[in-house]
């Protein structure tokens, strides 16, 4: 019944000095779901995650091999990498607010694409800091430097950015390993909340984040996949032995 | 008994070592006031309307001033400004983005640090090598060449810093969200960067508006108002030296007037300096 929003077929990635990070990985990204990336550190999840939005395009050195069809077309041969990067946004490990009014952080996108109407832009930055479910918290302050947010306030008010410009799928690059369990929680909650309107793609190193909110997961072992499904089949029933011994703690 | 006298010889040596400290720091301050209370006191006394509202007049003449080298003074600065702060900042910034992992990125940063330190009164005779002598005359514009190549290592080397303490982080972020490189740096980069660019900016006006030695050799000095750069142009500390080895007492005080000006508005752009960069982190 979920179809595929993107599709994954016999990516390779190399860094430069032909470090071969992703393997031969294929796998279908399920439309409005959570499809989390776990494996140990070092395993290739942040490099695969980042093939997404051509990330690798600001360094030298790296050669991609495979596809990822999205819309028909393999994303990593397209011309319009600017276009790609506002239908698929990224949050990142770090929070990273701009050094500007918490309004001007989530208008900076808004006036990427062109609108520069006020109206139009309060209006749009409202109903994205309610959707970031952080428009309580900042209502009275849009004016004031997005620096005097708590850390996760901030990580809300990138969630809030990258959704300004209606994406159709977002990354996440551990996006909570920074924050305190509260902040957690909440970004938590807010990812399961955003499905209806995007799709998800998550990188965490914490297991009970990816059972918790996740419906499809990759597990993922020195650049290879090793398993991918549902999120309870793979945590309860694993098929690899490998997969079993690193959801239950084993190693890594 | 043992362990007393080791304490005493401990609680000595302290006494010693924080004496001695104490007096190089007394001693290196006693000057330092001395030399400025000595200019404000002496230049205080000579500070009158005439000053800034007059010409130069022949010794001995009660009406005389140093407008002159004051709006030449001004116009050395400002065109040193326009030509060396533009400068710095593109430079700056091409090390701190796109040459950031060239080897030649690094190069120039070092060669930078280099030319920060090279005496200013070199830069002096290399404008007058490569620019006063072809030309066959002194003029403002050569002065103003030299004090913006006395900048522009400074201002390029802050730019670089202040752009390197972005986080690299920040920069991915507004990447993902589409926009294009030049974008991320005039939107983002800089508007993080640039308290401390301009504090870098007022400390490099700063320490220009005192030099003298590379401005004996380019704009050489004018006993005459003159607004056209392509001239010999008077400048206050050339004037200030030139007043203080005359004659004239007169000469005198207008010497020791125009270092009171001069040392208040290097201290006042410091200070300010100072002040932004303590505003900067307490925010």
């Amino acid at each position: 019944m979920s179809d595929s929003i993107m599709s994954v077929n016999n990516l390779n990635f190399y860094y430069q000095g032909n470090v071969h990070a992703v393997k031969n990985m294929s796998l279908p990204i399920k439309r409005h779901q959570v499809t989390a990336l776990i494996g140990p550190s070092g395993c290739g999840k942040t490099t695969f995650l980042r093939c997404f939005n051509r990330m690798h395009d600001l360094y030298p050195g790296h050669r991609q091999e495979g596809e990822i069809l999205f819309e028909g077309s393999n994303l990593l041969t397209r011309k319009d990498i600017i276009e790609l990067r506002s239908r698929i946004g990224m949050v990142f490990q770090k929070p990273t607010p701009f050094p500007m009014s918490i309004f001007d952080n989530i208008a900076y996108g808004l006036r990427l694409k062109g609108i520069r109407n006020r109206a139009e832009l309060s209006d749009r930055v409202e109903k994205v800091l309610k959707q970031a479910a952080i428009w309580q918290e900042t209502h009275d302050r849009l004016k004031q430097s997005a620096n005097s947010l708590s850390g996760g306030q901030q990580q809300r008010l990138v969630i809030a950015r990258a959704l300004a410009v209606e994406p159709d799928v977002l990354l996440f690059d551990e996006p909570t390993s920074a924050l305190d369990p509260i902040s957690t929680g909440k970004i938590e909650e807010l990812m399961v909340s955003l499905k209806q309107e995007v799709t998800i793609l998550i990188v965490t190193h914490n297991m009970q984040q990816a059972a918790r909110i996740s419906d499809h997961t990759a597990f993922m072992y020195m650049g290879e996949l090793i398993e991918f499904g549902q999120t309870e089949t793979l945590f309860t029933n694993p098929s690899e032995k490998l997969t079993e011994e690193y959801v239950t703690g084993r190693f890594g | 008994m043992n362990l007393m006298s080791e304490i005493g010889k401990r609680k000595a040596v302290n006494l010693l070592s924080l004496s001695l400290a104490c007096a190089a720091a007394g001693l290196g301050l006693f000057w330092l006031i001395f030399i400025l209370a000595d200019v404000l006191r002496h230049g205080i006394a000579y500070i009158t309307p005439e000053l800034f509202l007059s010409e130069a007049a022949p010794p001995g003449m009660e009406e005389g001033g140093l407008k002159h080298a004051f709006i030449g003074q001004l116009l050395i600065t400002l065109f040193a400004v326009l030509i060396g702060i533009p400068l710095g900042i593109l430079g700056g910034t091409w090390l701190a983005e796109y040459g950031r992992h060239h080897k030649l990125g690094r190069f120039i940063s070092t060669l930078s640090d280099i030319m920060i330190s090279v005496p200013s009164i070199v830069i002096g005779t290399f404008v007058y090598a490569v620019f006063v002598k072809p030309l066959g005359h002194f003029s403002g514009f050569a002065g103003a060449l030299a004090l913006a190549i006395i900048m522009i290592p400074v201002v390029l080397r802050t730019t670089e810093e202040m752009m390197g303490l972005v986080p690299w982080e920040i920069r991915e972020a507004a990447f993902a969200l589409g926009a294009p490189y030049y974008k991320v740096i005039l939107q983002v980069v800089y508007r993080g960067a640039a308290t401390g660019i301009f504090t870098g900016i007022l400390l490099a006006i700063a320490r220009i508006a005192g030099e003298t030695a590379p401005l004996l050799f380019t704009s050489f000095n004018n006993m005459f108002l003159t607004t056209n750069m392509n001239e010999p142009m008077p400048s206050l500390t050339v004037t200030i030296y030139q007043y203080a080895m005359g004659p004239y007492d007169d000469w005198h005080e207008m010497a020791w007037a125009a270092s009171f000006v001069i040392t208040v508005f290097i201290l006042g752009l410091t200070i300010l300096g100072r002040l932004i960069i303590r505003w900067k982190y307490k925010n």
